[in-house]
Formats: C-alpha cells, sequence, structure tokens
C-alpha cells in the first residue's frame, strides 16, 4: 500500500527511523540504568538503614510489669499484698470508635467518670498498640457479663492482673501509705523504661519511699506484629525480676493495740526501740482504707474523707506538729544541769505563779495553790511549771533552743518515709526571720514549760524519748527491718546512729531518769495510775498541750470548754527504765490532761510489748480486745492525780 | 555515542536468523516472557500469602494472555493496518460506554463488567491508539508534517482525555506516551519537538490546576514522603523500607517481614517490586532489569528490522509502551516518581494489563515474522 505513495523513499525512511530507534534505544538503556542505581542506593547503600526500620516495624517490644515486692511486719504478717484481679483493657490500635466501645461497654461494666478521664489520659500518653486498662479490679458479675458478650469487642479484653492489696485495710495506712495508678505527672518524673508496663506506683508512706527496692526491674518481650499491630508470636522473653519484699519493724498486733486504745479521739501512738530505732507502733487515728486509692478513689468518697472534721487522711503521727508541752521538762532540767544553772538537790520555792523580774505578768502554774518547796526531782514529778518558769529565764531561749536541737527537735528525724513535718524549736534568729521582732523574755518563760511556738510531732518525741532511755546515744528511726529478695537471704537493715546528745555529767542522766522513773511510780508522780501496778519501770512524763490561750486570770474548766478546743494530752515515756526496750510517745487531740488520756494508751502498748501472753492474761484477762480497751479507759478514769498544764500566755 | 554503535550493532548488524518460526513465535521473545510471568506467578504467591485461588485466577489470565498472543502473531501486520481505525473507534465507544455505565472501583469509573469478567477498556487503548496513529503515519511520507502531527494529536487527546476523566492519570499517561513515541518515531523534527515540549511545560501550572487532590497529594508525596508518613506517604516509605531492607540478596522468597506482614499496601498489584524486592535482594532486582531490558531491546530490534512504516512505528511504540510500564512503575514503588496507577507488566496481580501486554507482544512476533511480505 505504502508503494503506492509518491513522495515516499523507503531507503531515506529506513535510515531515518533507525537513528530514532536507536536513540530510543540509548535513552531505554540510560533509564535502566538509572534504576539500577536507585535500587543500588536503596539496597546496598541505605541497606542498614532501612534494614532497621524493618525491624522495627515488624517488632514491638512490649514492657513485662514486675511484680511488686510484698511487704511484711515485724512478725512477717503481710501488711501489703498482691490479689489478682481482673480488669478489663482496651487495645486503641484495635478499635475503631473508643468513644462508642465505651459506651457500648458500659451496659455491662459499671463505669464512672473517673474511670473515663483516667482511660482518655493513658490513650493519649500511651502508645496506640498498647492495652490500656479501662476499670480495674471487675466484680465477678461484670467478668461474665463481659465474658458473654466478648465477641461484640474486639480489641477489648478482660486480663487477670496483681493488684496492690491491703489486709488489715485502714490499720496501718499511716505507715505504709498506699500505691496508686501513675498519673500523667509521675509519668514524666518516672524512668520511662522501668515502669513501661508498670500502673501502679507508691504514693506516699514507705510504698512510696521504698518504691525502688519494692517495683522491681521490667522484663520484654519481644513479639512480631503485623501492620495492623496485631500480635503474631513471641522472638524473645526476658522476664522481669520481681520487688524486693520489705520487712517493717511495726508490729500489726501492737498497731492493733494502739488504735483500739486511742478508739474514737483523734490522735497518735508512735512507738520505737530506742536501741535499733525501729518503729514499732506509728498510729493515727482516724485512718482511712488504702485500698480505696489503689485502683482510683471516686470523687465521692474522695471528699467524704477530705472534708471529714476529723481529717482522717492528715498523718498525726509524722506531720501533726503540737506544742510539746512539759513532755519536754525532762530535758529541760538536763539543760539546766548540763549548763549549771542549777543542781538536782537545789530547792527552790514554787508559788502558783511565777512573774519575770521587773514585770507584772502573771505565769500561772497548773496547780492552784502552788508546789511549795521543790527541788529538780519534784519538779519533774509533779510537773511543776514554776520551777521551770524559772530555770528557762536562768538559761536564757539560745541555751535552751541549743540543748533541746540535739534531741531533735525543730529537725526531721529522717524516718524512711515522706512527708515528714520538722516541728519547730524556736530561737532568736528563727523569730528575727520569721517574724522580724525581738524575742521577748516572756517568750522565753512559756518555752520552758513547751508551750508558746514550739512544735514537735509525735514521732519528733518518741525519738527525743529515745535519746533520753539511751542517755544522749539517739538513734535514727526506721520502718525497714530488712529487705528480701528473692531466693535470697533476708538483709537486715542496720541502724544509724543519731548525733550524740552532749551532758556535762553521766549522772545528771541518772537524776532525770530516776525523776522520770517516779513520775509513774511515785504516788505524787503525774503518771502514778499507770505506774503503781506495772510490772516493770517505766520512766515516762504527761504533758498538756493547750489548744487555746487562757486570760491571765481565767480558769481551765475541762468540762467547760468544747471537745475541740479543750487541751491536747500528752505522754512519753520508756520502759523499762533501766533496759530501755520501747519507747513511746502518745497524744491524744483534745484529750485534755495528758496522765488521763494519753498515759494509759501507752501503758496498754508497752504491756503488750513487754509483757509475756500469761502475764498480759493476769493483768487484762482473756478478755476479748473491745474489752481490753475499757478496761484501760477506766484505768485512766479510776485514778484521782490529775494533771493539768495550765500554762498562760 | 558510542554505546548507541553497540546498540546498533546488538540491533541491526547481528546475524538474522531468517528462517521462519513456529506458529510465527519469536521463540528468544516468547521464552523471555514465559519466564517473566512463571517469576510474576512466584512473587504473587508471596505477595498473596499463598492464596492459590489468586494465582490460578492469574495463571488462567497468563493462558488467555498467550492465547492471544499466538493467535495475532498468526495475523499479518497489513490486516491489523486494516482493522485500526475500526479497533480505536471500538476503543473510544468502549471508554463511552465507561463513562456512562461503567463500574466503580476505587473512587474511579474505569471497568466494563461482561458477567463473566470486568474489564478495564482504557487498557485496550494502550494498543489500539498506537495502532491508529501508526495507520494515520502509515501511508504518508515520513517525516510527518506539522498538519499531520496535529491530526495526530487530536487523535492521541480523545483517547486519553476520556481516560484523564475516568480519572485515571496513570492510564492516560501511558495511552498518551504510546501515541507520542509513535510521533517521534515517525521522525518529528528537533525543533518541533522542542516547541511542542516547551508548550507541554508551559501547560503543567494549568495541568496542575484541573488535577484531582488525590492526584496532588501524590506528587507531593513523592517529593517528600516523610510528611505524611500516615497518610499517603505511608505507601512510599513502607515499600522502600521493604526495597532497601532487602540487601543485596534479599531475604528470601516467602521471608520478606515487610511483604508477610502486610506492611506494604496494595502489595499483590502496583507495589509487588517492593515485595520482589524484598525478598531477592539487589541481585534479582538486576536480572529482572536485565530482562525487562532484554525484552524491549528485543521489541525495537523487531522494530528495527520492520519494513514499512506501519509496523515500524507500531513495534516500536509497543516496546517502549512495555518499557514505559516498568519504568513507571519501579520508578514509583522505589520513590522516583509519585504514585500513579501503574501495574509492573506481567507480576502485578491484574487481568486487563496481563492480557494486553501478551497481545501487545503478539503484534510484535506478527511482525516480526511478516516482515518479508511487507517488505516492499
Amino acid at each position: 500500500m505504502a508503494s503506492r505513495d509518491f513522495l515516499k523513499n523507503p531507503k531515506l525512511e529506513e535510515r531515518f527511523f533507525r537513528a530514532r530507534v536507536y536513540m530510543v534505544a540509548f535513552l531505554v538503556i540510560c533509564s535502566i540504568f538509572v534504576l539500577g542505581v536507585r535500587l543500588f542506593h536503596l539496597q546496598i547503600v541505605s541497606n542498614e538503614h532501612y534494614a532497621t526500620l524493618s525491624q522495627e516495624n515488624r517488632v514491638r517490644v512490649v514492657p513485662l510489669a514486675p511484680t511488686r515486692g510484698l511487704i511484711f511486719d515485724r512478725n512477717l504478717k503481710l501488711l501489703a499484698d498482691n490479689k489478682s484481679s481482673y480488669q478489663i483493657e482496651i487495645t486503641p490500635v484495635q478499635v475503631d470508635d473508643l468513644q462508642q466501645i465505651v459506651k457500648q461497654l458500659a451496659e455491662y461494666i459499671e463505669l464512672e467518670e473517673h474511670h473515663l478521664k483516667k482511660f482518655f489520659e493513658d490513650v493519649k500518653r500511651k502508645q496506640s498498640f498498647e492495652a490500656i486498662p479501662l476499670k480495674l479490679n471487675l466484680n465477678e458479675i461484670e467478668v461474665a457479663k463481659f465474658s458473654v458478650n466478648r465477641h461484640r469487642f474486639p480489641g477489648v479484653e478482660i486480663t487477670a492482673r496483681a493488684n496492690r492489696f491491703y489486709p488489715f485495710s485502714g490499720l496501718n495506712t499511716h505507715a505504709l501509705g498506699y500505691v496508686g495508678r501513675i498519673n500523667a505527672d509521675e509519668a514524666q518524673k518516672l524512668d520511662k523504661q522501668m515502669y513501661s508496663g508498670t500502673t501502679h506506683v507508691g504514693k506516699v508512706g514507705v510504698e512510696k519511699f521504698y518504691e525502688n527496692l519494692l517495683h522491681g526491674e521490667v522484663g520484654y518481650q519481644h513479639i512480631e506484629i503485623n501492620a495492623q499491630g496485631r500480635k503474631l508470636r513471641v522472638l524473645e522473653k526476658v522476664p522481669p525480676t520481681p520487688g524486693a519484699d520489705i520487712v517493717l519493724s511495726i508490729d500489726a498486733r501492737l498497731q492493733k493495740i494502739a488504735q483500739e486504745s486511742l478508739g474514737e479521739r483523734n490522735g497518735s501512738v508512735v512507738a520505737m526501740d530506742p536501741v535499733t530505732g525501729e518503729i514499732l507502733v506509728f498510729v493515727s487515728t482516724p485512718t482511712f482504707d488504702p485500698n480505696l486509692f489503689v485502683n482510683g478513689i471516686s470523687s465521692k468518697q474522695y471528699s467524704l474523707l477530705r472534708d471529714d472534721g476529723d481529717r482522717p487522711l492528715f498523718n498525726r503521727a509524722l506531720r501533726g506538729q503540737y506544742p510539746p508541752g512539759s513532755t519536754i521538762k525532762p530535758m529541760m532540767a538536763l539543760a539546766g544541769l548540763h549548763y549549771g544553772a542549777t543542781w538536782a538537790g537545789e530547792t527552790m520555792y514554787a508559788g502558783p505563779y511565777y512573774i519575770l523580774p521587773g514585770h507584772k505578768r502573771k505565769y500561772r502554774d497548773w496547780k492552784k495553790g502552788g508546789h511549795g518547796k521543790v527541788d529538780m526531782y519534784k519538779a519533774i514529778i509533779q510537773s511543776c511549771d514554776v520551777y521551770f518558769y524559772t530555770l528557762a529565764t536562768e538559761l536564757g531561749i539560745d541555751k535552751i533552743s541549743e540543748f533541746l536541737s540535739q534531741f531533735n527537735l525543730g529537725s526531721r528525724t529522717e524516718l524512711d518515709t515522706w512527708g515528714e513535718a520538722k516541728g519547730l524549736m524556736p530561737s532568736v534568729q528563727w523569730k528575727k526571720a520569721v517574724y522580724g521582732q525581738p524575742w521577748y523574755p516572756g517568750e522565753t518563760v512559756i518555752t520552758g514549760i513547751g508551750q508558746g511556738y514550739m512544735l514537735a510531732t509525735p514521732l519528733q518525741l518518741a525519738v527525743a524519748t529515745s535519746a533520753i532511755a539511751m542517755r544522749g546515744q539517739g538513734v535514727r528511726p526506721r520502718f525497714l527491718r530488712a529487705t528480701r529478695r528473692q531466693a535470697q537471704a533476708e538483709e537486715p537493715a542496720s541502724a544509724t546512729a543519731m548525733p550524740t546528745v552532749n551532758v556535762e555529767s553521766d549522772l545528771y542522766w541518772d537524776q532525770v531518769i530516776s525523776a522520770m522513773v517516779d513520775v509513774a511510780h511515785k504516788p505524787n508522780g503525774t503518771a502514778f495510775r499507770i505506774g503503781k501496778d506495772a510490772k516493770y519501770k517505766i520512766a515516762g512524763k504527761t504533758g498538756t498541750a493547750q489548744v487555746f490561750g487562757l486570760a491571765e486570770d481565767e480558769e481551765y474548766e475541762e468540762e467547760n470548754v468544747a471537745e475541740k478546743l479543750r487541751d491536747h494530752g500528752l505522754f512519753i515515756a520508756f520502759a523499762p527504765a533501766d533496759d530501755p526496750r520501747i519507747a513511746i510517745a502518745v497524744i491524744v487531740e483534745n484529750g485534755g490532761s495528758g496522765s488521763k488520756s494519753a498515759a494509759p494508751v501507752a501503758r496498754v502498748v508497752m504491756d503488750h510489748f513487754l509483757l509475756s501472753k500469761e502475764e498480759l492474761t493476769a493483768t487484762y484477762g482473756p478478755k476479748n480486745k473491745a474489752q481490753k480497751n475499757k478496761d484501760s479507759n477506766s484505768l485512766a478514769n479510776s485514778s484521782a492525780n490529775i494533771s493539768i498544764n495550765n500554762a498562760v500566755n | 555515542m558510542a554505546s548507541s554503535y553497540s546498540i546498533r550493532d546488538s540491533l541491526v548488524n547481528s546475524p538474522i536468523r531468517e528462517e521462519r518460526n513456529l506458529f510465527n513465535i519469536d521463540p528468544t521473545l516468547f521464552i523471555s516472557l514465559v519466564l517473566l510471568c512463571t517469576i510474576g506467578l512466584a512473587v504473587l504467591y508471596s505477595a498473596t500469602s499463598g492464596e492459590m485461588a489468586a494465582i490460578t485466577r492469574q495463571s488462567i489470565r497468563f493462558a488467555l494472555g498467550f492465547a492471544v498472543l499466538i493467535f495475532l502473531a498468526q495475523i499479518p501486520a497489513k490486516e491489523l493496518a486494516r482493522w485500526s481505525p475500526w479497533l480505536y473507534l471500538l476503543g473510544i465507544a468502549l471508554l463511552l460506554v465507561v463513562m456512562m455505565i461503567g463500574y466503580s472501583g476505587k473512587g474511579a469509573q474505569r471497568w466494563i463488567d461482561l458477567g463473566v469478567v470486568r474489564f478495564q477498556p482504557s487498557e485496550l487503548l494502550k494498543i489500539f491508539l498506537p495502532m491508529m496513529v501508526a495507520w494515520y503515519f502509515s501511508e504518508k511520507p515520513m517525516p510527518p508534517t506539522i498538519p499531520q502531527i496535529f491530526i495526530a494529536l487530536i487523535i492521541i487527546a480523545i483517547p486519553a482525555g476520556l481516560v484523564l476523566t475516568q480519572p485515571d492519570l496513570g492510564t492516560a499517561l501511558l495511552i498518551a506516551f504510546a501515541g507520542i513515541c509513535v510521533i517521534f518515531l515517525a521522525g518529528i523534527t528537533w525543533r518541533l519537538l522542542a516547541v511542542f515540549g516547551g508548550i507541554a511545560l508551559a501547560s503543567m501550572p494549568v495541568f496542575w490546576f484541573y488535577l484531582h487532590d488525590y492526584q496532588r497529594q501524590r506528587i507531593l508525596t513523592m517529593l517528600n514522603p516523610e510528611s505524611d508518613p500516615l497518610g499517603t506517604g505511608y505507601h512510599i516509605i513502607q515499600s522502600k523500607i521493604a526495597i532497601g531492607s532487602g540487601g543485596v540478596y534479599g531475604k528470601g522468597w516467602l521471608n520478606g517481614t515487610q511483604s508477610q506482614l502486610d506492611f506494604i499496601p496494595e502489595r499483590s498489584t502496583d507495589f509487588i517490586f517492593a515485595v520482589f524486592s524484598e525478598e531477592f535482594g539487589f541481585l534479582g532486582v538486576v536480572l529482572l532489569l536485565c530482562a525487562y531490558g532484554f525484552i524491549v531491546m528485543r521489541g525495537l530490534t523487531i522494530a528495527a528490522r520492520a519494513k514499512n512504516t506501519y509496523s515500524r512505528l507500531l513495534a516500536g511504540s509497543l516496546s517502549l509502551s512495555f518499557f514505559a510500564y516498568f519504568l513507571v512503575n519501579i520508578g514509583m514503588v522505589s520513590g522516583l516518581l509519585p504514585v500513579v496507577g501503574v501495574p509492573l507488566p506481567l507480576i502485578s496481580y491484574g487481568g486487563t494489563s496481563a492480557v494486553t501486554l501478551l497481545a501487545a507482544f503478539g503484534i510484535l512476533m506478527s511482525i516480526h515474522s511478516h516482515r518479508k511480505f511487507l517488505s516492499y
């Protein structure tokens, strides 16, 4: 057909066409070469880079949370357990519409607002392939209801997890603290890797302080996943190392005794072994059930606790700062002896009040008629205020402050827990710094009987009492008795000495301690009611802390004062006096006199620590514990020897 | 141009076996194609994670494709030339039918459902259009005049435009490319080529304006895939990871983690090259490129040896179309070109493409074995 065309030149056209084909062929080869170079670059030059990316793509490292260490009391009673409970978890990547799924789940599982809030907060924080708990601690009905409808919820699963459980409920809360869900703030601060699988962290108390010991080390699971994030198989597994178990020095049995002795009253009991520093009792009433906080407390429950007038959330033993009142008198006496302001047998006349030379103001004694002729012994035994007003004035605030500071008043005891309050040991410098005012002599007077600015926590008082019991060789208080790692021997914790209290002569210790023994064992002692029938020697001191000031001429009438404004009763003691094994500080808020309210509590606790079972039965009878509690109260009421420290400022 | 001499040597001056082949089949090309299809099935087996149903279906398509190939090889190019305008018109008509009643798949109307099979008429145009343009030029003296080129461009623009409205940018470009190849091979002067090239460049912004959002996105994604790693960039990032992690020897057949764990989207169709390169490594890639290169060279050889305008232009254009297929596909999968829906010839899963490709090779074989009878 083409041959019919006159204008066609076949030879020329063929040459022309071939030239084009050659050119095209050349371009084709060049292009293939370019592709080759590109692929060379991807597969050879950048191979390592892409191999890494590919590995990251397919392998997910899934953390395996370690089991939290258990917490025992000194007799190896379990205080903090891990109880397996069911929780419902959602893996966001496997769910199309989270809101929708959660809404549907609410038909089977009771969901409160705080569950949802926490869940969506976690969704934002965690990666989409991680299973995020929606609600912990499901009950059996919820588990059953969900299980029946499980097929309707892909990406939603119920898993069993070990959850913290405190079998003694509120008994040890203020010592143990509790764990709770990790919040966004904590997530920032915690080691991201170590806590990658962990849901709970110690929030307060020992649980927080020993978090590192208790937590353990995270394990890993390398799992192969596909592009949808579904787990295909486990490639490698590094099991987690469980946290160490810890043995605390507290005694759950004594805790219970102490708590029951305090009864409905607000207060605190701190008892420790003055030799080792081990805390035996650490009670603050009222208390609360820490289990409420483990899986997220509802706002309703929380506000109930928060707004309770008795402040159950407040850790009185650790953070309650009270005027120590007359409990500092033995230390004041030591200061007087040490600085040579007096000697034990020196007598003075103590009238019903004290007047600073050149002033008019009367500083009253708690005893209306005054104590008459007193020496240091009698001043401690009867808690004579006038004697100590005089002594304080003679010593001056600088010496008082310096000497009492040696007993750790005004500074933290460094107990192994969180949030300890410092108390307050006033000084001239302190007042200048805080109030910008000079120190007035009248303030020295009332400091002499532990009133005024001075504040101490029950823990501090127990530590100071230990220091007296040990004649100045105090020891740091601690909760930790031992740690136990899996398959390893128990590692006992060791005692740390506190700075020694320096006193000119050891004789002074004997003098002050013998006066403290007489407080409990002499009929005129303020704590005779608890000492008279004791089977061991108690060295103690009562105290009363004023809650509100009285005018100069006013009389404090306990019955006439509203409970909230009634004095706090205090008592410090150690026993046996010649071989101290327990030092105790008790405070009963608004309990009135320390002799009536606090001392009996101390006696019951000391009895249960020091006496054998037979002796206990002989004293308290084979009754139930509630009965025992009543006994100790009647014991308190039967005695007529009342000590009220009626200080006036 | 030292290399062009060697190309010339291989294309023309190599000894030609003049004996007629059985059933007009060029054994070299035929064996290469069978080999490629076999590789294709093996890769597809891996890409579908051993889904036998897909393998069977693809095998049936290949069988159909080879049947068409053998059938077309028997038809002299002269006959094909005669049918060219009618086939072209048929193709246009089918495109119009698709526009009206076509089956929508993945957001675009490309399919005609014949009950038993669905096929894309746009695929037919990949053959019918170069046939038409070649037919148009066949009786005219070469090189073509400017008006002739304009008419050829209109012949190209009609089907390309129709396909573009489906919208299927990839196929439209490939169809247009097949037609333009014919014009180029016909001997358009460099000056004219420069002018058209200039016009094309100048119209790019206008063209950009008419692009669909997703098409624009694809071009932007190619320029910077990491800008949107979970959206449109995901395909490219994952396929690059697959290719790159293959290394020299690859991860082994059926062992590509990217492929087997579902990280490569469209891994049995457009992105099958990523599966291939992950599992067979750079060595496999070089061999595959050589195989493709060999087939294109064989096609160009056939074109160079053809004895009339129609055969030359058509053979050249079909060879170059095949070349464009794998160039664009591999370029796109390896992140050199934007993501346009172009399958990897004879390896990607897909019916119409496999059959039309093999049909094109049937035409090439026909041109090869009937060249003596068509010589002047």
